[in-house]
């Protein structure tokens, strides 16, 4: 009972933050994905200074933690220049779009790589371009491949987007915060209710994850 | 000399356009300051992972139960812990369990239990995936030799599922390393939780969270490299096919 009651009381308040933390999603989201396919692509150049040079960026940020990057992004990089980037949001979204776009960089590719040499061979034989090879032949079967990793980065980028609370951002958590200090009857559930919340958020990603993954095994022999 | 001046001049008119404030003084001063936490941050990594490792074993128990309900109810808890925030998991842990079963832990042990425990639901699907790859004819000489359950286990099964992941869960240890600094939120004193206090101190957040940052790259990307040679080596060794395991997370 009292924890339906602290569900009625609570919900209200936590969706005052539920916009910040789906702008903050849905931005890094797309920032991040735009980045792997360009790093992912990059890496595959054949200059070596390309590839060096995305090699960096993809192992310094695989290497060092989201929240460094997050607090780096925020407090250190406007001392560095004298300048803001914009507001914290877009810092925030900088931060999680950047180092999940390192990670997903790689899945683009080894699914690129992942593609059987047969298809390239075969975009010679047809006499195509190296551009149509990759946007007709070898594109699409390595996309397929990519979908179900994707939907997994998308529920971890939901549970990163927690963390833009510590920076100063009125997110889900941050209003959550904010009840617990407030009001001591509530203290004790406000946080399960904030997982609750977090969960009924990620419901959706898991199934697309599961949907993606049919659809990435459907027709292809393994 | 008329070329350093002239380096000199240059150097003057980039500044102009871009004012870099870094001082070299507070990244030497704040080095040492930070690296202090380095043997925080190790030990509660090496205690989680240890933790996760075990607590793993009992997530794929209780997956192989076969009863439809018991295995609804572990599947969709194991979902629950891994898809809600680790950062909320460990306010919770630290705030509400205090109030809701009268018990305090230190931040310590709740970081320890918190993230043990989040990643202990990866693990489990990592042993999991190991166990599925062993042979359907392996099973089956375990009931014609007439083998007890834990000769089963001990001699058979786990010795050929096992190894196969090692690569698999050296990443998790990776991974695990970078979510360690969340518990300077509440309050353990790691490489974080110092760079703050360095930071507020003199008031110079930009030398030390790159220290941490620098921190993190020297010890997370040598042990990257060692888990990919490791992973060439077990792919010689089992065979690509074995190794395919999917990467539930």
């Amino acid at each position: 009972m009292i924890i339906i009651n602290s569900l009625i009381e609570i919900f209200p308040q936590l969706l005052r933050g539920i916009g910040i933390t789906i702008v903050i999603l849905i931005g890094s989201a797309i920032f991040s994905y735009v980045t792997a396919f360009i790093a992912g692509f990059l890496r595959l150049s054949k200059r070596k200074f390309i590839r060096g040079a995305t090699t960096v960026y993809v192992e310094i940020f695989r290497g060092t933690s989201l929240i460094v990057q997050l607090f780096w992004f925020s407090y250190a990089l406007p001392m560095l220049f004298g300048i803001r980037i914009g507001s914290d949001i877009l810092a925030a979204i900088l931060a999680i779009s950047l180092n999940y776009g390192a990670y997903m960089s790689e899945i683009v590719r080894g699914s690129i790589l992942a593609v059987s040499k047969g298809q390239t061979e075969a975009g010679i034989a047809l006499n195509m371009t190296p551009f149509q090879r990759m946007r007709l032949v070898i594109f699409p079967q390595a996309v397929r491949m990519m979908l179900p990793e994707f939907g997994n980065y998308l529920i971890q980028m939901l549970k990163a987007t927690s963390l833009v609370s510590l920076i100063g951002l009125t997110d889900v958590l941050y209003y959550g915060n904010i009840l617990r200090s407030s009001n001591i009857a509530i203290e004790s559930t406000v946080y399960f209710v904030i997982l609750i919340f977090f969960f009924l958020l990620a419901l959706p990603l898991i199934f697309l994850t599961r949907k993606l993954e049919e659809f990435s095994k459907k027709g292809v022999e393994t | 000399m008329d070329l350093l001046s002239y380096w000199d001049g240059f150097w003057e008119w980039v500044r102009q356009f871009i004012p870099l404030n870094w001082k070299w003084d507070m990244f030497f001063q704040a080095f040492p300051f930070i690296s202090k936490g380095l043997k925080v941050t190790a030990g509660l990594t090496i205690i989680t992972y240890i933790f996760a490792l075990l607590f793993g074993f009992v997530w794929t128990f209780l997956r192989r139960i076969p009863n439809k309900y018991v295995n609804f109810t572990v599947t969709w808890t194991m979902e629950f812990i891994r898809s809600t925030p680790p950062l909320v998991q460990l306010y919770f842990m630290f705030y509400s369990l205090p109030l809701i079963a009268g018990i305090t832990l230190s931040p310590f042990t709740v970081a320890v239990l918190t993230l043990g425990m989040h990643f202990s639901t990866y693990i489990g699907e990592v042993y999991r995936s190991g166990i599925e790859a062993v042979e359907e004819g392996q099973w089956e000489a375990t009931t014609a030799l007439n083998m007890s359950t834990y000769q089963k286990w001990t001699k058979v099964i786990l010795p050929q599922a096992i190894p196969p992941t090692i690569p698999m869960l050296g990443n998790y240890l990776i991974i695990m390393f970078k979510e360690i600094p969340l518990v300077s939120t509440i309050g353990v004193v790691g490489i974080l939780h110092l760079a703050n206090d360095f930071g507020s101190l003199h008031y110079r957040f930009l030398e030390a969270f790159t220290v941490v940052a620098i921190l993190f790259l020297i010890l997370s990307y040598p042990s990257a490299l060692l888990i990919n040679k490791l992973e060439e080596k077990m792919n010689g060794k089992y065979g690509k096919e074995n190794l395919y395991l999917e990467e539930n997370n």
